[in-house]
């Protein structure tokens, strides 16, 4: 009907499209966790926004793929085991 | 078996949006609007109707509540006028852009400041541009029919956008006319429920109102855009239908009196009514030849219609009801500029502003307004081509 390839609406009529588009891409800065540092409190995990902190045995890690370097987990980290490094 | 009802133009909306199986009403109380909710919570209240009224803090709450239950598949409706349609500014666009067909009645109403809670077409000019269609009732009648059609319009698969039915403050919402109504299951069998394309559905999750980056951002306005212009085609065939059932004839643009005459007024609204009741009797009386054009549909502007309503006008007054401050043209004068510039027509266009706050346009303005025009018409020149119609007639 329309002649624009759109979905009327900007609808999503197709859920976890997000997992598609990886928006790791927006990133200038990278968190780096320090593994001798991280006591697993999982505040971090908490604040960030995107979800991009992931829970493992002994301490976190960063999924990189939707990271955005917003920088918010490494700001309320109290052990201070996340630095942020700028992308090369 | 025609029934008639003696109803205001607040309570004959509400009588229809009590016919059409609306699910969910959610507004805010305005004048001079006020007394259509009034009347769907007294039904609601009542258990004339099972409709949900939800009642919210503002008119920028109140639509925002709409959009939600739009969402789900519901049919919707609310009412505003003035400093409510302002409130909304921002949620009207949200409701077009995504793609609700919610009806809204406006009480058109002046805008503060001064404070006033007379009729004029401020409120809806101010929001000209938000995506909805916009018609206008001259009376009672066309306020009840045209309630009862926009949602028909508005829910088509090929529009799927809101709608506005204007009507004059105080005018028309709190003057009693003598109409004729339909039997409910008329309306239901003209009406059937409504059949959501999208809608919020738990077992079928989607995401609505996600952002758009700019390679896409323009394709849905532009889709919005040919949804509106779709609407014209549809808005024909849902006045058609319901005239069959009605032998109330509407479409997008009405004319009176265009034969042997070289010179027509255009306006919007209640207006209408009083020009043209004057112009029968200077025709009848004085054998003075004046039109009078009238647009039920303001959004999307019906070009071609207008175009071929205006083929032997030379001379033409159109009237806007708001003031543009600053610009050359009101909205409505700058509407029939650009269509006139874009057909490349040569005719005299004149351009004033009339009725703002509630300043009536009695029937011996009206008659002085006719006047000036044949004279134009027959070459005189006008004090001004443009101002404010009490001054310039
Ligand atoms: S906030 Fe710091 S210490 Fe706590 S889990 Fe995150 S990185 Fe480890
Ligand atoms: S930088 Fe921001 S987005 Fe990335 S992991 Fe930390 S909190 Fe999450």
């Amino acid at each position: 009907m329309s002649k624009y390839d759109v979905v009327m609406g900007a609808i999503i009529p197709k859920p976890r499209s997000s997992i598609e588009n990886k928006t790791g891409g927006w990133r200038t800065r990278k968190p780096v966790i320090d593994v001798q540092k991280c006591v697993n409190c999982l505040i971090c995990w908490i604040y960030c926004p995107d979800t991009s902190i992931i829970r493992l045995e002994k301490y976190v890690a960063v999924n990189y793929d939707y990271c955005k370097g917003c920088g918010i987990c490494a700001e309320e980290c109290p052990r201070k085991a996340i630095t942020m490094v700028e992308e090369g | 078996m025609v029934r008639r009802l003696g109803l205001t133009g607040n309570e004959a909306i509400a009588y229809a949006v009590k016919q059409c199986d609306v699910g969910l009403v959610s507004a805010y109380p305005i004048t001079p609007q006020t007394i259509i909710v009034e009347r769907i919570s007294d039904y609601v209240a009542n258990g004339e109707i099972d409709t949900e009224f939800v009642c919210v803090e503002s008119e920028h709450s109140a639509l925002s509540a709409c959009i939600g239950a739009s969402l789900t598949g519901l049919r919707v409706f609310t009412a505003t006028a003035s400093q409510g349609l302002a409130l909304m500014h921002e949620v009207l666009y949200a409701t077009s852009g995504l793609r609700c067909p919610i009806v809204m009645a406006v009480a058109n109403r002046a805008l503060s400041a001064p404070l006033n809670i007379h009729g004029d077409h401020s409120d809806m000019m101010g929001s000209r541009d938000c995506g909805w269609i916009q018609i206008f009732a001259e009376n009672v009648q066309e306020a009840y029919d045209w309630t009862i059609q926009s949602f028909k319009i508005a829910e088509h698969p090929d529009v799927q956008l809101p709608v506005a039915v204007n009507i004059d403050g105080f005018t028309l919402t709190h003057c009693l006319e003598d109409i004729e109504v339909l039997e409910k299951e008329d309306v239901e069998k003209f009406l059937p429920p409504r059949k959501p394309i999208y809608r919020i559905d738990p077992e079928k999750p989607m995401t609505f109102g996600a952002w758009a980056m700019p390679e896409y951002y323009y394709k849905f306005k532009l889709q919005q855009q040919e949804a509106m212009e779709n609407s014209i085609k549809v808005f024909k065939q849902v006045a058609d239908e319901y005239g069959k059932l009605t032998g109330r004839n509407y479409g997008v643009i009405q004319s009176y009196g265009l034969e042997g005459s070289k010179v027509a007024i255009m306006a919007l609204g209640s207006t209408c009514g009083t020009l043209r009741h004057v112009a029968k009797i200077l025709r009848e009386t004085k054998g003075l030849k004046v039109g009078v054009i009238k647009l039920w549909l303001y959004r999307p502007i019906p070009e071609d219609d207008f175009i071929s309503t205006v083929e032997n006008v030379e001379t033409l007054i159109v009237l806007d009801r708001a003031l543009s401050p600053g610009a050359v043209f009101g909205p409505l004068g700058s509407d029939v500029a650009s269509m006139i510039v874009k057909r490349n027509l040569d005719f005299r266009l004149l351009n004033y502003t009339y009725g703002l706050g509630g300043d009536e346009v009695s029937m011996d303005l009206a008659d002085k307004l006719l006047r000036l025009a044949v004279k134009v018409a027959e070459g005189v020149k006008p004090t001004s081509l443009t101002g404010y119609l009490r001054e310039v007639v």
